[in-house]
C-alpha cells in the first residue's frame, strides 16, 4: 500500500523527457575527439574542459557485452518487428548479433539450441521514459535524484550523474524484458536535463551501462508540473509563462550556439566562456541532442511544435501525450512520436482526457506509437499495456495486428532515441536483445522467460543464478525461504 | 452554494428513475459459460434475474414468457466483479483539480466516525469506466491519518440516489499503522498504541456512556462519534480493516485481532508472504495485488507477485486489490481489476481462485456474500457478459447488468474516442 502511494505521487513530477548518452557521430562542426586535441594545441589559456565541443563525451561508455554462448531457439513464433510474425521459426545468435531469422537456421556445432514449442521470440523491449537509477527503490529522500527543482531551466544537469547502477528496479525491469532504456530528470523544470540511454546490465558504473553510441536527449515538459513547482518561487505560474520560459532559454542558446561554432570552426582569439546549461540546449540546435518533451494535452504539443519550428530544432518524441490522438494527424505530419500509457488517465487536469484507443489512433494516422511507462512497475509490462492498446482499438473498430503492436514496443522506441539501425527489431546484423516469452506476449499470463543482451543470456526465469541481485538486494530483499 | 443547489436538482430527477427502476423487469442470460463462484462452472447455463435480483441459475431453468432474453452463446458469464480497495466516487480528477472527498481532518489521526458515503458522487464520471471494466461493486474507502474512518459498499449502477446504491454502511473501519506522518504518531510502535487505546477507550465508553455524558470519565482518546462508530468493531460486528506491509506490522495486527478478538483485514499486506501460516491459522483475510514487486519502501523489500497465490496456498482468504503502483488503480484504473487477478494466475494462483478474489472473497471478508460476489438466487442481479477470459487483453465486458438493469452508457472516455476517431474537417461543428 506504501508503494502505490509513493509512486503516485512520484508520477506527478517523475514525467518528461530527454534521453541521452552521447554520440561519434560528426556535427556539423567537427567530432568531439579531434577538436579535443586541437583544443590542447590551440587554446592557451582554457583546459579543454572549459571548451564547448560539439558532440563532447566527457563520460564515456564502458560498456562491454557480457559473454556470450552462440545460441539457436528454434521452433517458436517470432515477433521480428520488420514483418510478418514467423511460425514455427528460429533465430540464431552469434558474437553479440542476431545471425539468422527465418523458418530455419542451420544451428552450428556449438550452439546452444533451445526449444521454443509453444513460445514466442521478440526483440528486446525499450522503454524510452524511466526513471530507473535516478528514482531508484527504496523511494528514500537520500536517493531521490530526478529532479533538480531549484529552477525551471536546468539543461546543464545529466541524468546519469544521479544513476545510482545499485537500484534494485534495474534486474526486475530485465526480467519483464526491457533490454534498453532512457532514464530521464523528472519534469518538475521546463528544461530538466539531459537524459541517459542505458543497457539493462549489471554495472558497478553508470558509464557500464551506456548504450555506445547513443544520442543524448533533453527533456523538456509541458504544463502543469513546472507551473506549480515555480508558481510562488518565481514563476513560471502559467502556461504563457512555461512558453515564455522556452522561448527564453531558446534565443539565448542560439547566441551560444553561434558564437562557439564560430570559435571552433577558427579556434582563434579567446575562447567564448562555456556555460553547461546553454551547451546542452545548442547541441539541441545543432541536431546533436534529441528532444523529448513531456506533454499532456494537444493544444499545448501544437505549440511546442511552433517553438521548435521558431528555434529551428525538432522534437523528437512527445511523452505521457494523453492527448496525442486529439492531432494524430499533425505528428504524423510533423513525424513526431507518441510516447503514451496505455490508460493512465484522470489523476490531475492535464490527463482528464485520457482514453485507451490513444495508441490504436494514433497508429491509425500513420504517426507512430511509443508504449512508455514513466513507472518501475509498468515498465515490466510494457507488453500488456500494447496489449490492452490492441484491445481498445478493436472496440472502436480499429484492427491492430499484433505485429504491428510488438513495434509500439521495439522499433518506434529505437527510432525515438536514433538507435533503430542497431536494436529495436530482429534482423541479421542487430544487436541481439532477445527475449523469449513463455506464450503470446500480449496474454496476460505471458511471462519473459529468457532475456538476451548483446546475445549474452542475463536472465533465465527457471535458474536462480541466471537472475541478476543488486548489490542491495542482498541482505534486504527476502528470497522464498527466507534467505537473503 | 451552486454545487448544493445543484445536488437538490438531481435529487427530484432521482425519485423519477427510482419509480422507473421499480417496474418489474425479467432478464434471462442463456447459453454463456456460466461462473456462478458460489458453485462449479456450467456449460450453456442460464441466468434469470427478476426485479434486479439472480432468482435462478442452472443449466435447465424454466425462462418466463415475459422474460427478455439475452443471448450469450460463446461467451463467458460472471458476476460482477468487487473491487475492494478504491476512492470511486470521492472526486473526478485525482490531483491537482476538484474536490477530493476521502481525508477527514479526524483528532489526533482518528476519524472514526467519518462516513465517508455521506460524499459519494453517485454521477461521478469515474463510475463509468470502472464498469466498462466489469466492476460492479467497489469498497468506496476514506484515506489518511491512524483512523481514516469508515468505507462502504457501493454498487456501480449509477442510480441517483445515495440508498439505490449502497450494499453496505458501514462495511469496514479503515485503519494504517504504515506512515507515520499520516497517522501523526512518531513510530509504528505508538500508532499501534494509539489503536489499541481506541479499542480500550471505546469499551471504557460502551460500559459508561452514562458517565461520559455528565463529562465523569477520564479523557479518551477519540470524541463521542468516534468512539460509536467502533462500538461495532469492538464487538466484532464489523471488521477492521488494517493498512499493513512490513511483517512486523503485520505481526502486530495479528496480535491485536487476538488480544481483543475483533475481526481484522489486512489490506497491502506486501510481506505477508513470509507469515503465510500464522495468518491462515488466524484466519485474517488479506486483500494484496499481484503486479508489485518492487522494494519501494524498506517496509515492502519483500514486495513479490507470488505473494496472493502463496496466501492462498497457505489457506490464507485472499482478496485481489490493484496495487501495480502509479496507474491509479484505485480511481481511474479501478477497471484493471481482472488484469490484476490474470497476473496472479501468472505468478502461480489458480485461475478459480483468482476469480474468487475478485467476486465471492471481498464479498465474504466484508459480510456481503449474500449480495454481491456470486451468481447465487437472492444476490443482486450484477452480472457481466465476457467476449473471453475475463482476465485476457482480448477479452471485454460486453454487456454489464447491475442491480438486474443493463448498464451501457457510454463513459467520458468512450465519447472522447468516438469524437476523435475520424478527425473532424472542421472541429468547430462537431457536437
Amino acid at each position: 500500500m506504501r508503494i502505490v502511494v509513493f509512486a503516485a505521487a512520484l508520477s506527478v513530477l517523475a514525467c518528461a523527457s530527454a534521453k541521452g548518452s552521447q554520440a561519434p557521430a560528426p556535427s556539423p562542426m567537427q567530432s568531439g575527439d579531434s577538436t579535443h586535441s586541437q583544443d590542447s594545441r590551440d587554446s592557451t589559456t582554457a583546459g579543454r574542459g572549459a571548451l564547448s565541443v560539439p558532440n563532447a563525451d566527457p563520460f564515456p561508455s564502458t560498456y562491454k557485452p557480457f559473454p556470450s554462448k552462440t545460441t539457436v531457439i528454434r521452433n517458436v513464433t517470432i515477433m521480428t518487428a520488420a514483418g510478418p510474425s514467423i511460425k514455427n521459426g528460429a533465430i540464431l545468435l552469434r558474437n553479440g548479433k542476431i545471425e539468422t531469422v527465418g523458418a530455419s537456421v542451420n544451428a552450428p556445432s556449438d550452439a546452444t539450441v533451445i526449444d521454443g514449442a509453444g513460445k514466442f521470440v521478440t526483440p528486446g523491449i525499450i522503454d524510452i521514459h524511466s526513471h530507473l537509477g535516478v528514482y531508484p527503490a527504496p523511494g528514500v529522500e537520500a536517493n531521490s535524484d530526478g529532479n533538480e527543482a531549484v529552477k525551471p531551466v536546468t539543461a546543464y544537469v545529466w541524468a546519469e550523474h544521479s544513476v545510482w547502477p545499485q537500484d534494485p528496479q534495474f534486474p526486475r525491469n530485465l526480467a519483464g524484458g526491457i533490454t534498453t532504456l532512457q532514464v530521464l530528470p523528472g519534469s518538475a523544470n521546463l528544461f530538466g536535463g539531459r537524459s541517459v540511454v542505458l543497457k539493462v546490465v549489471p554495472s558497478r558504473t553508470v558509464q557500464g551501462m551506456k548504450f555506445p553510441g547513443a544520442k543524448y536527449g533533453l527533456k523538456m515538459a509541458c504544463g502543469e508540473n513546472p507551473k506549480r513547482v515555480y508558481g510562488n518561487k518565481g514563476g513560471p505560474q502559467t502556461r504563457m509563462g512555461n512558453v515564455a520560459g522556452y522561448r527564453t532559454a531558446w534565443i539565448e542558446a542560439e547566441q551560444y550556439r553561434r558564437k562557439w561554432d564560430k570559435w571552433n570552426a577558427t579556434h582563434k582569439g579567446d575562447p567564448p566562456a562555456r556555460d553547461l546549461n546553454l551547451e546542452t540546449l545548442a547541441e539541441v540546435l545543432r541536431g546533436n541532442i534529441l528532444v523529448h518533451n513531456h506533454c499532456y494535452r494537444a493544444d499545448e504539443m501544437a505549440q511546442m511544435i511552433d517553438i521548435a519550428h521558431e528555434f529551428g530544432y525538432k522534437i523528437k518524441a512527445f511523452h505521457h501525450g494523453v492527448e496525442a490522438y486529439k492531432i494524430a494527424d499533425l505528428l504524423k505530419k510533423e513525424d513526431i512520436g507518441a510516447a503514451v500509457w496505455a490508460d493512465w488517465g484522470g489523476f490531475k487536469m492535464e490527463a482528464l482526457d485520457g482514453i485507451r484507443a490513444n495508441m490504436a489512433l494514433v497508429n491509425q494516422a500513420g504517426a507512430r506509437t511509443i508504449v512508455h511507462s514513466d513507472d518501475p512497475s509498468g515498465s515490466q509490462r510494457l507488453n500488456q499495456e500494447a496489449a490492452k492498446g490492441i484491445e481498445a482499438g478493436k472496440e472502436i473498430g480499429i484492427d491492430i495486428s499484433e505485429d504491428q503492436a510488438i513495434k509500439w514496443l521495439t522499433i518506434n522506441p529505437a527510432w525515438a532515441l536514433e538507435l533503430d539501425s542497431k536494436i529495436g527489431s530482429l534482423e541479421p546484423g542487430k544487436d541481439a536483445d532477445v527475449v523469449l516469452w513463455s506464450g503470446d506476449p500480449f496474454s496476460v499470463y505471458t511471462r519473459a522467460e529468457k532475456v538476451w543482451i548483446d546475445g549474452a543470456l542475463l536472465y533465465d526465469r527457471d535458474d536462480p543464478s541466471e537472475q541478476w541481485r543488486t548489490d542491495f538486494d542482498l541482505g534486504f530483499v527476502p528470497l522464498v525461504g527466507g534467505a537473503k | 452554494m451552486k454545487r448544493s443547489m445543484h445536488r437538490s436538482a438531481l435529487a427530484l430527477v432521482a425519485v423519477c428513475a427510482m419509480a422507473g427502476s421499480l417496474r418489474a423487469q425479467t432478464v434471462a442470460i442463456t447459453g454463456g459459460k456460466v461462473y456462478p463462484v458460489s458453485g462449479p462452472p456450467i456449460e450453456g447455463g442460464t441466468v434469470l434475474m427478476r426485479d434486479g435480483k439472480i432468482v435462478a441459475v442452472g443449466k435447465d431453468i424454466a425462462i418466463p414468457a415475459n422474460a427478455e432474453r439475452v443471448d450469450a452463446t460463446g461467451k463467458w458469464v460472471t458476476p460482477g466483479l468487487v473491487n475492494s480497495n478504491t476512492s470511486v466516487g470521492f472526486g473526478d480528477v485525482g490531483f491537482s483539480g476538484g474536490p477530493r472527498e476521502l481525508s477527514a481532518k479526524g483528532h489526533d489521526g482518528i476519524a472514526a466516525g467519518f462516513q465517508v458515503w455521506l460524499g459519494f458522487n453517485t454521477q461521478s464520471t469515474m463510475i463509468a469506466p470502472a464498469r466498462e471494466g466489469g466492476v460492479t461493486s467497489v469498497v468506496a474507502s476514506p484515506s489518511g491519518g491512524l483512523v481514516a474512518g469508515q468505507a462502504a459498499i457501493v454498487d456501480l449502477s449509477g442510480a441517483l440516489p445515495l440508498s439505490e446504491v449502497l450494499v453496505k454502511a458501514p462495511a469496514t473501519m479503515i485503519a494504517q499503522i504504515e506512515d507515520n506522518e499520516s497517522a501523526k504518531v512518531g513510530a509504528a510502535g505508538e500508532a499501534i498504541g494509539q489503536l489499541r487505546d481506541l479499542i480500550e477507550d471505546t469499551k471504557a465508553y460502551m460500559r459508561r456512556k452514562s458517565d461520559f455524558e455528565r463529562a465523569q470519565t477520564r479523557p479518551f482518546v477519540a470524541p463521542r462519534r468516534d468512539l460509536e462508530a467502533m462500538i461495532p468493531v469492538v464487538e466484532g460486528r464489523e471488521p477492521l480493516t488494517i493498512i499493513a506491509d512490513q511483517a512486523a506490522e503485520i505481526r502486530e495486527v495479528l496480535n491485536i485481532a487476538k488480544d481483543y478478538g475483533i475481526k481484522t483485514v489486512i489490506l497491502g499486506g506486501a510481506e505477508a508472504w513470509t507469515l503465510a501460516d500464522r495468518i491462515a491459522a488466524a484466519k485474517v483475510p488479506v486483500l494484496t495485488g499481484a503486479m508489485n514487486n518492487i522494494p519501494g519502501s524498506f517496509a515492502t523489500l519483500g514486495s513479490r507477485q507470488e505473494n496472493a497465490a502463496m496466501l492462498r496456498k497457505a489457506g490464507v482468504q485472499v482478496g485481489i486489490i490493484g496495487n501495480a503502483g502509479g496507474g491509479d488503480e484505485e480511481l481511474f484504473n479501478v477497471r484493471n481489476l481482472r488484469y490484476e487477478a490474470g497476473n496472479a494466475v501468472a505468478y502461480g494462483m489458480s485461475w478459480d481462485d483468482a476469480l474468487r478474489a475478485v467476486t465471492l472473497a471481498p464479498a465474504e471478508i466484508y459480510g456481503v456474500a449474500d449480495r454481491v460476489g456470486s451468481l447465487k438466487p437472492g444476490t443482486e442481479g450484477n452480472v457481466v457478459i465476457w467476449s473471453g477470459d475475463p482476465f485476457e487483453f482480448s477479452s471485454r465486458a460486453e454487456q454489464v447488468f447491475v442491480r438486474g438493469r443493463k448498464i451501457d452508457a457510454p463513459s467520458r472516455q468512450d465519447l472522447l474516442a468516438k469524437r476523435y476517431q475520424k478527425l473532424p474537417p472542421n472541429y468547430e461543428s462537431q457536437k
